[in-house]
């Protein structure tokens, strides 16, 4: 019942309405931002690609995997590397819980694999530039013809490279701030503070990465 | 779960603790730690206030300088010549530098002076201090919103002295214009540092809003509920929120830009042959490039108008004496606007082929704006009505900016339709309406804020004289540079244009193109008064002797004179009322600090 008469007023003034500190809340606005960012983007591709009469076939141009040259398995790949960051999602899940339980050693582990599996990502899409770039995709050309046959524009490499380029410039920026997270927790920082709370900051982070990714995968790779 | 509840609530203990400590280290810093890199938020409020005034100087001398091309096209200014160089060979002003001037100016006063001047500087300074915090939610973040911002302008500052010239192609940077450095001297180096400066802008203001919002929301003192927050904060508030959403849409923009001006991309160019030769692009869409502009450019306009918004309805309160009429219409027309602003930006593409029935979507959002403007009018008027006015400086710019907002306002409704605008379109009607209701309205609503807070900020008070005077000729100069304009833009006149004596269609408008050029430099002159007023009396004005010499009920009012960092020197006050309680029971005013009587009557 006390609680009840407590929740009347969270907006009353005095403390946090959502009971979160600052810093949460900042990171939940900072992410609407960044949401409106990539939107833009998808939604600029959605625009040129709807507007063009014909457009390349993603079965037909992500069909690699390394170590199996030659073989067409369409989207093979690119399932693995969704498949990872999934997974580090997963990981990250388990580091916050454990920062609820206070317990250091398990933030760490966890992170730790948050980490390996954002740098396994971060290479297999190097791997995939590279790839594309020595069938002569890249920024201003486009080796692929469109799906109906006729010689496709260059908007499909331009759109591709830079919005995945874009998304990867944040998984980087999330394993470079998950890997401070790592070493503060190492040190004893949150230890010290009494509550893990900046992992599950950076957590959010990460999870909206992993989501932008989903949308990535969905406009570029299946349809 | 209740842990991690404790957990959450011992954090925003910590914060409020870690800034009441920065107070004391603070008052004992060295001039640079409180001065230049200060965290302190009344500090970092200055730092904008006095940036965004170097650039309404700047922005506002171009404007003279093109306007004595326009008014005067023919003459020539051998003082131009020294002043500017190359860009006024034989003292009369290059077709490149006027396009120049004109697009500078543009995106200096929107983003700089009434963007970052505005509600950088009341935002920092009046969020903490209205709603009884010792700062932002993180003061860090805060300096460096500062500093992109600083580094932002030192960026366009820069442009200004490169060989080709600063971007010319307009503040609203269509391409293709502006992605092939071909097209014009302007969109080389001009270009990519007018894109880089705003890119910094963008991260300034994020990191602003961020702030702004946290610090809202979070830090409210005891007894301050979202319904007891004086008009200002909510304008802030709505702000903040429609930054955040609506500058990472332009940051998109200008990424995709970048792409195509230097890494071969097409995504805005299609078909286009430039110096009789064909260019390889093809796919892209520059009217992509629009509505991705447009879609933060429109939310842009309430960015600035909003702040101005919210501090005009204290202003009139305080100085009419009387409780603002319709607190929560306010909010709640506020708050229309802000979601709005985000569904009309198409009013800006109406003659780009947009398809007409898409268009009447738009026609229809557009014109529900004036609902809620509307009802914002009714309720400033109504506040005045029978109220005990004082006629402060400030008072009068808060209802200069009324004036202004509703004849800026009603030529609004022209514009937001669809057919009208095919005439209207592009033309000296456009300029006249969204200077007097953006332009020249929120700088009356700045301008009303600094002449009422000057005493907060500065423990002086600005000479009242001067004050008087600034006031009578920006106002009466304002309708003479742009009420004519409305006539101009009805026959057609187009804007952006280098000479219009050539036109047998607009010889007639010789002479009023002349007096409004004068009146523009006579407005302009008026405005080192006011300069004059504001940094004699940081050092020489007036002091202040009450806490309160508005007798007004906010809280910043109940701090002292001069409050340090961290604003109040024992516990933050509490709130026990609205901000609005004037002529209350017989008494004057009433504070929000002051608990709610037994006898009182119901507000």
């Amino acid at each position: 019942m006390a609680q009840a008469a407590v929740n009347t007023k969270w907006w009353g003034g005095g403390k946090s309405p959502f009971n979160v500190e600052y810093g949460k809340l900042m990171m939940w606005y900072f992410l609407m931002s960044d949401a409106f960012t990539f939107g833009a983007f998808l939604i600029s591709y959605g625009t040129v690609r709807m507007s063009s009469a014909s457009w390349p076939d993603p079965n037909h141009v992500f069909n690699a995997v390394p170590f199996f040259s030659g073989v067409h398995m369409p989207l093979v790949f690119v399932s693995f590397m969704t498949f990872v960051l999934i997974v580090s999602s997963v990981t990250m899940v388990l580091a916050v819980n454990e920062g609820h339980k206070g317990n250091k050693q398990g933030v760490i582990k966890y992170l730790f694999w948050t980490i390996v599996f954002g740098l396994i990502f971060l290479g297999s899409q190097a791997w995939e530039w590279t790839h594309l770039y020595h069938e002569g995709a890249w920024w201003g050309h486009n080796p692929f013809p469109n799906a109906d046959g006729t010689v496709a524009t260059t908007n499909f490499t331009n759109f591709f490279f830079t919005i995945t380029g874009f998304h990867g410039f944040h998984v980087f920026s999330g394993v470079v701030i998950n890997l401070i997270a790592l070493l503060m927790t190492q040190n004893g920082v949150f230890e010290r503070r009494g509550h893990y709370l900046m992992i599950e900051k950076v957590g959010l982070y990460w999870h909206f990465v992993d989501l932008v990714w989903v949308f990535v995968f969905l406009f570029f790779y299946l349809v | 779960m209740s842990e991690v509840t404790h957990i959450h609530e011992h954090a925003v203990g910590v914060s409020h603790e870690a800034h009441h400590e920065g107070h004391h280290h603070a008052d004992h810093g060295s001039f640079l730690s409180k001065y230049v890199f200060s965290q302190d938020h009344k500090i970092i409020a200055k730092q904008f206030l006095i940036t965004g005034i170097f650039w309404a100087v700047i922005g506002g001398f171009f404007s003279v300088v093109f306007r004595l091309q326009i008014g005067f096209p023919d003459a020539k200014f051998p003082w131009l010549e020294t002043l500017l160089g190359e860009w006024a060979k034989g003292g009369q002003l290059q077709p490149e530098a006027y396009y120049a001037l004109v697009t500078i100016h543009g995106t200096v006063l929107v983003f700089f002076v009434l963007t970052a001047g505005l509600s950088g500087t009341f935002s920092n300074f009046l969020i903490p201090l209205q709603i009884g915090a010792r700062d932002m939610a993180s003061p860090f973040l805060n300096m460096l919103s500062y500093w992109f911002f600083f580094a932002a302008g030192i960026i366009m500052l820069s442009s200004l002295f490169v060989q080709t010239g600063p971007f010319s192609g307009g503040w609203t940077a269509y391409p293709p214009l502006s992605a092939l450095g071909d097209a014009s001297p302007g969109s080389k180096i001009g270009m990519d540092m007018w894109m880089i400066s705003m890119a910094l802008f963008i991260v300034s203001s994020l990191l602003g809003g961020l702030n702004y919002i946290a610090t809202i929301l979070n830090m409210r003192t005891k007894g301050m509920s979202m319904t007891r927050l004086p008009l200002t904060i909510w304008a802030f508030f709505f702000t903040a929120v429609l930054g955040v959403l609506s500058f990472p849409v332009l940051l998109s923009g200008v990424i995709l830009l970048i792409f195509d001006r230097h890494f071969g991309t097409s995504f805005y160019l299609s078909d286009i042959f430039i110096n009789g030769q064909a260019l390889p692009n093809e796919g892209g869409s520059a009217i992509l490039y629009q509505h991705l502009f447009w879609f933060l450019g429109h939310p842009e306009v309430y960015i600035i108008l909003l702040p101005a918004m919210g501090m005009v309805s204290e202003i009139l309160s305080v100085n009419s004496r009387k409780p603002i009429f319709g607190y929560m219409a306010m909010v709640g027309s506020m708050f229309a606007i802000a979601i709005l602003a985000f569904l009309v930006w198409a009013h800006h593409m109406f003659v780009t082929g947009l398809n007409p029935f898409l268009g009447a979507f738009f026609v229809l959002l557009t014109l529900l704006i004036a609902v809620p403007s509307a009802i914002k009018v009714f309720n400033w008027l109504t506040t005045l009505w029978k109220g005990n006015i004082r006629f402060t400086p400030a008072m009068l710019f808060a209802i200069g900016f009324v004036s202004l907002f509703i004849s800026g306002g009603l030529t609004g409704i022209f514009l937001g339709n669809s057919a009208l605008d095919i005439q209207l379109h592009d033309t000296y009607f456009v300029i006249a309406h969204f200077h007097i209701v953006m332009g020249v309205a929120s700088m009356f609503g700045m301008m009303a804020g600094i002449y009422h807070w000057y005493p907060k900020m500065f423990g002086r008070y600005l000479n009242n004289g001067l004050g008087y005077i600034h006031f009578w000729i920006t106002m009466i100069g304002a309708y003479v540079i742009f009420w004519p304009m409305h006539y101009e833009g009805l026959a057609g006149m187009p804007r952006r244009y280098y000479k219009y004596d050539i036109w047998e269609s607009f010889k007639q408008f010789g002479t009023l193109n002349q007096i409004i050029s004068i009146a523009a430099i006579i407005v302009f002159l008026a405005q080192f008064l006011f300069l004059a007023n504001f940094f004699y009396s940081i050092w020489k004005g007036r002091k202040v002797t009450s806490k309160n010499p508005w007798g007004a009920n906010t809280l910043e009012w109940t701090t002292p004179i001069n409050p340090g960092h961290g604003n109040w020197d024992g516990e933050i006050p509490e709130a026990h009322r609205w901000a609005y309680d004037y002529g209350k029971d017989g008494q004057e005013f009433i504070s929000q600090t002051t608990p709610v009587g037994d006898n009182e009557s119901k507000h």
